[in-house]
């Protein structure tokens, strides 16, 4: 059973431990070839007879054995259709692992793909007394390519190796194996243009026009003995959003952000990379500008950055402003992505404008360039030499024309990491098949709850219709009401549509007349919803006394409820909060149902009690016209949200309200978990492992919570409110909110905070990228700043009326 | 993350086994002529020692008192190890040993009377329990003692979704859960069973039937060492035939 061999590894960690590892070899390990006759041929076998061969530097056919650093810089190129019939080494496939998670990622992704015909083999080389590990793992991969060339020589099948070390390559060649480098490989190919775009120019000399230096970054050790001794501090680098020239670290053990300015400082950094940053002397601190700078499009290659970062050392800082501000000494990891961009066109390396704008330009080398400039391309960075204003970097992909609305829906979901492409193979096979049909099966576990008459009450034009509710007299007297809410995901299988049988998950409250509880369960059911109504549907119904059908009677109890469940707050019972209060009674139901069974993996959506130091703009804007806001807890904040009315201004009351919500944080929790521990409570469901895995619970609720927040980002595009050079106007007419640039002795002048003004609104088309509102101000005049009022049509409609403050 | 991963995709352990796959077990019957009985065994890097002392007692009337002592070598572990008996981990241990053994030992055969196990490892790699009741086996019949069946022992634990046999220490260490066996391998009965972290309800039987399933190939591999130790000492002394 077992043919092994006795290893022993020997490592030295930390003092003087030492492990003894047993390393079993083994010899049931196959070439993974469909040529093969010697191998075993019960095991899996991806790599193809026939492999296609475009290549004019190999004309046999060929399999591919790249290296290490082939794999890691030049995954782009692994990953097109025209790469197949790869052999990964697991020399190859640990390295990555170790250096970079995204990349062993991706090359699992490959690994994977059945049509990119990826196998992985094992080699084992013990390393020689003064040989490097590098060293050790290049002679395993020439050992590798060696093994196969041997094996498969018989078949006339040759194997390459593909490399970028020069040594490397030397002896692989001495040895009398085929190998080449990545880039003589890829432009040997037919039809190879859009493939040579993606290569990655890392490791190639060029030389920039640009007159810059950036100082060196320090090496790994240095930097580590520096953090050690405290000469350093680590943390994660967060580029400004408003001015490239400045950026904040926050330190990573403790609450402290350290402030970094001008290009030298920033040294190369990029945005989310993990820094390495020596403090500045106090006497050389500074302060963030408040200025929005952009990069201007001109000034690129041209202008030295010295002098800019001269003009910004200029200001004068007062000392209490002061903040701790340091440089950038290294780079402990790079954190970057793929970024999304346009390209601005010139001879031969072109720069990318990411749409980020946190992330800097990246300078790419493309023979399509005229083709791409009319789309939004996705772009890698490679590296960023010292020489070099920009970041080098290739181009991925191209995804769509700019303007066209699919592409930049794309844009945003990519650029807010929200994961948008088409469910896996393995996810919809969980579906069930269409047609849909309720089983025997799904019968036994659920409760008939059709013959109900249930109905939903959702905003108009709502999708994933989520709630449905009834209401019922009992013969004791008693109100019996449900609530429903659909098992897992949205829009057709789980909207409570109409008409249509709906698997739900209910809960089910016999109640006094009164609103008590006297009892409540709960239950996976199969309900039939007899209308999806709306808000206004609801209301009329419920208002209009001709009508005495099921449905509506059951929404009169409901509201009844609800009015009485409300009263200690606002009790005008307008039919939303009608259901609101009811699913907020499931929900707290709920949450004591599964807190009770399951202590440690509970999860509730909360709305934490903001830090008062968030409502700050708020009670700064409330006292400007006179209020005051009391923030203390929630409700103290409603009562003085509810006083704070002016009458001759009904949207002052509403811009408050804004503010405030703005000032909140909100968690996420997710239904779906909340279901399953639900059905787990009630028997209906076996648990399975993960779900009560308090680890695995932590991490579903923080990448959730991450989720949320990159989706509310994307929800939208907010201009940070602190800066002192622009003004937040919301023109209720139009429900929208812009930002008005102005200089900042105006805003002195008129302290404009919730006064109504006049603005003509156009759409910015300057920057494809990002549309801008632009809005210009009209009224009050100020000379040498507002604008004439535009047509007259736009008075008759009645002048937008907007608020502003700073 | 780049943590350990202790089973890779393509369906290999740290140190290149398959799931189902036990370590490389060495034995040998009959180390010291001293003691009654003593055997050695090597689970891998995991190497115990166990030799049988058998005396008159008066204690228990109607069968034999099983005693154990369980030691670690101060030398058997990556660091050195301050006390190499008595400490809580080793008492538990030698309760656990002598329980395991009261129920496979036929302990009315030898009323007023004392067996004494004696457990050394001498370099832990995982899989102490597991090594110490195998060796201890071995060492039982060397000494002749009559037992139900062979006490074979075996660990397992639950990685990505699968179960591992025969777990050695750095998959111990990992925080997964582990499951110990130790059977009577041919009635398929469990004598001891013992499970540290956690591990959910629906993956129990799976990890249990791994792990019983380990102890029986060890079965295999300890009958095989008995039956060549038994034909040698018969071709030594002329017993053949």
């Amino acid at each position: 059973m077992l043919t092994t061999k006795t290893f022993i590894k020997k490592t030295k960690k930390g003092g003087i431990l030492k492990i003894v590892r047993e390393h079993y070899l083994r010899d049931d390990i196959t070439c993974g070839s469909e040529i093969c006759e010697k191998c075993d041929n019960k095991s899996a076998r991806p790599l193809q007879e026939n492999p296609v061969n475009k290549s004019d530097v190999c004309k046999s056919p060929h399999y591919l054995i790249p290296d290490t650093n082939v794999v890691l810089h030049q995954i782009d190129v692994l990953e097109d259709s025209a790469i197949q019939n790869v052999i990964i080494l697991q020399t190859v496939l640990d390295e990555v692992r170790h250096r970079s998670a995204p990349g062993y990622k991706r090359l699992k992704d490959a690994l994977y793909n059945p049509d990119k015909h990826f196998y992985t083999f094992y080699t084992y080389v013990e390393r020689q007394p003064g040989e490097t590990a590098n060293d050790r793992n290049d002679r395993a991969i020439r050992e590798g390519v060696k093994w196969y060339h041997n094996h498969l020589s018989s078949k006339k099948m040759s194997v390459v190796l593909v490399t970028n070390d020069a040594e490397n390559k030397r002896k692989a060649s001495e040895e009398g194996l085929n190998v080449f480098t990545i880039h003589e490989y890829v432009k040997s190919l037919r039809d190879s243009s859009s493939l040579v775009d993606r290569l990655a120019q890392s490791g190639q000399n060029v030389s920039y026009r640009d007159k810059v230096e950036f100082p060196e970054h320090l090496s790994l050790s240095v930097i580590q003995k520096g953090i050690k001794s405290g000469k350093y501090v680590q943390g994660s680098y967060m580029a400004s959003r408003e001015n490239y020239l400045e950026a904040y670290v926050s330190v990573h053990d403790g609450d402290k952000m350290i402030f970094i300015q001008g290009h030298m400082n920033l040294n190369r950094a990029i945005h989310s990379d993990i820094v390495a940053v020596e403090m500045l002397p106090e006497d050389e601190w500074s302060c963030p500008s408040s200025l929005v700078l952009e990069e201007k499009e001109e000034k690129v290659d041209e202008e030295n950055i010295e002098m800019e970062d001269e003009k910004v050392k200029k200001r004068k800082i007062p000392k209490e402003l002061q903040q701790p501000t340091g440089r950038i000494v290294g780079i402990i990891k790079r954190n970057w992505r793929q970024y999304c961009g346009i390209i601005r066109p010139s001879t031969t390396r072109h720069l990318v404008i990411p749409a980020e704008r946190r992330i800097p330009r990246i300078r790419i080398e493309t023979r399509q360039a005229a083709d791409l400039a009319s789309q939004r391309i996705v772009v890698a960075i490679d590296s960023w030499p010292r020489n070099s204003r920009y970041p080098n970097g290739h181009f991925v992909k191209k995804l769509g024309t700019i303007g066209d609305k699919e592409t930049e829906n794309e844009v945003l979901l990519l650029e807010h990491d929200v994961p948008h492409s088409n469910f896996s193979e393995a996810v919809l096979s969980c579906l069930p098949k269409l047609p849909w049909v309720i089983t025997e099966e799904d019968m036994k576990h659920r409760q008939d709850l059709r013959h109900i008459d249930v109905c939903s009450v959702d905003p108009p034009g709502c999708t994933d219709i989520d709630d449905a509710l009834h209401c019922r007299e009992l013969e004791n007297g008693n109100l019996e009401r449900i609530d429903m809410v659909p098992e897992l995901l949205s829009s057709n299988l789980c909207s409570l549509r109409c008409d249509v049988d709906r698997f739900a998950f209910s809960t089910l409250w016999e109640m006094t007349h009164d609103a008590e509880v006297v009892k409540v369960w709960f239950t996976k059911s199969v309900i039939f919803s007899r209308a999806s109504l709306t808000y206004a549907e609801a209301q009329m119904r419920i208002d209009d006394k001709s009508m005495n059908d099921n449905i509506t009677k059951s929404l009169r109890h409901l509201n009844k409820l609800a009015k009485i469940l409300k009263r200690n707050r606002i009790s005008n019972g307008e039919t939303n909060s009608m259901v609101e209060e009811f699913m907020l009674l499931a929900n707290v139901y709920t949450a004591k149902k599964t807190l009770e069974e399951f202590p440690d993996c509970a999860m509730l959506r909360r709305h934490p009690s903001p830090p008062p130091s968030n409502f700050d703009p708020l009670i700064k804007a409330a006292e400007s016209k006179g209020f005051k806001m009391d923030v203390s807890c929630g409700k103290a904040l409603a009562d003085s949200l509810e006083k704070a009315v002016i009458p001759a201004d009904p949207y002052f009351n509403t811009m408050l309200r804004i503010m405030a919500t703005r000032c909140m944080m909100q968690a996420v929790y997710s239904d779906i978990i909340v279901h399953r521990l639900l059905a787990v409570c009630i028997g209906a469901d076996a648990s399975y492992p993960s779900l009560t895995d308090k680890h695995k619970t932590q991490t579903l609720c923080n990448n959730l919570n991450y989720r949320h927040k990159m989706a509310q980002y994307a929800g939208r595009a907010s201009v940070n409110l602190h800066t002192h050079n622009a003004l937040q106007i919301l023109i209720p007419k139009y429900g929208l909110e812009g930002t008005l640039r102005v200089h900042r002795h105006v805003v002195k002048q008129y302290s404009p905070v919730f006064h109504r003004v006049i603005v003509q609104i156009s759409i910015d088309q300057s920057n494809v990228q990002h549309l801008k509102l632009s809005i210009k101000l009209v009224e009050p005049v100020i000379p040498g700043f507002s604008v004439a009022p535009a047509k007259k049509e736009e008075e008759e409609d009645g002048p937008p009326r907007k608020k502003v403050k700073t | 993350m780049a943590g350990l991963e202790l089973l890779s995709d393509q369906g290999f352990r740290i140190d290149g086994r398959r799931v189902h796959e036990l370590r490389k077990i060495q034995c040998r019957l009959g180390v010291f002529s001293q003691a009654d009985g003593s055997a050695y065994i090597e689970q891998g890097n995991t190497k115990v020692l166990a030799a049988i002392r058998g005396s008159k007692q008066k204690t228990l009337h109607d069968k034999v008192l099983v005693n154990c002592q369980y030691s670690m070598a101060t030398f058997s572990t990556g660091e050195r190890k301050r006390r190499p008996r008595g400490d809580r981990k080793s008492q538990e241990m030698t309760m656990h040993l002598r329980q395991t053994f009261d129920a496979a030992i036929l302990t009315n055969l030898y009323p007023r009377s004392q067996i004494d196990i004696f457990v050394e490892v001498l370099q832990s790699d995982g899989g102490n329990y597991c090594a110490s009741v195998n060796a201890a086996t071995l060492a039982l019949i060397d000494a002749g003692i009559p037992l139900k069946d062979y006490v074979c022992a075996c660990s397992a634990s639950f990685v990505n979704d699968s179960p591992i046999v025969d777990i050695n220490y750095l998959e111990e260490s990992s925080g997964k859960p582990e499951i110990i066996v130790a059977t009577l391998p041919k009635s398929e009965q469990i004598v001891f069973l013992e499970m540290n972290s956690r591990l959910h309800e629906d993956n129990l039987s799976k990890v249990v039937d791994t792990a019983v399933k380990g102890c029986k190939d060890v079965y295999q591999i300890l009958d095989t060492a008995v039956r060549d130790h038994v034909s040698q000492v018969a071709t030594v002394h002329g017993w053949e035939n």
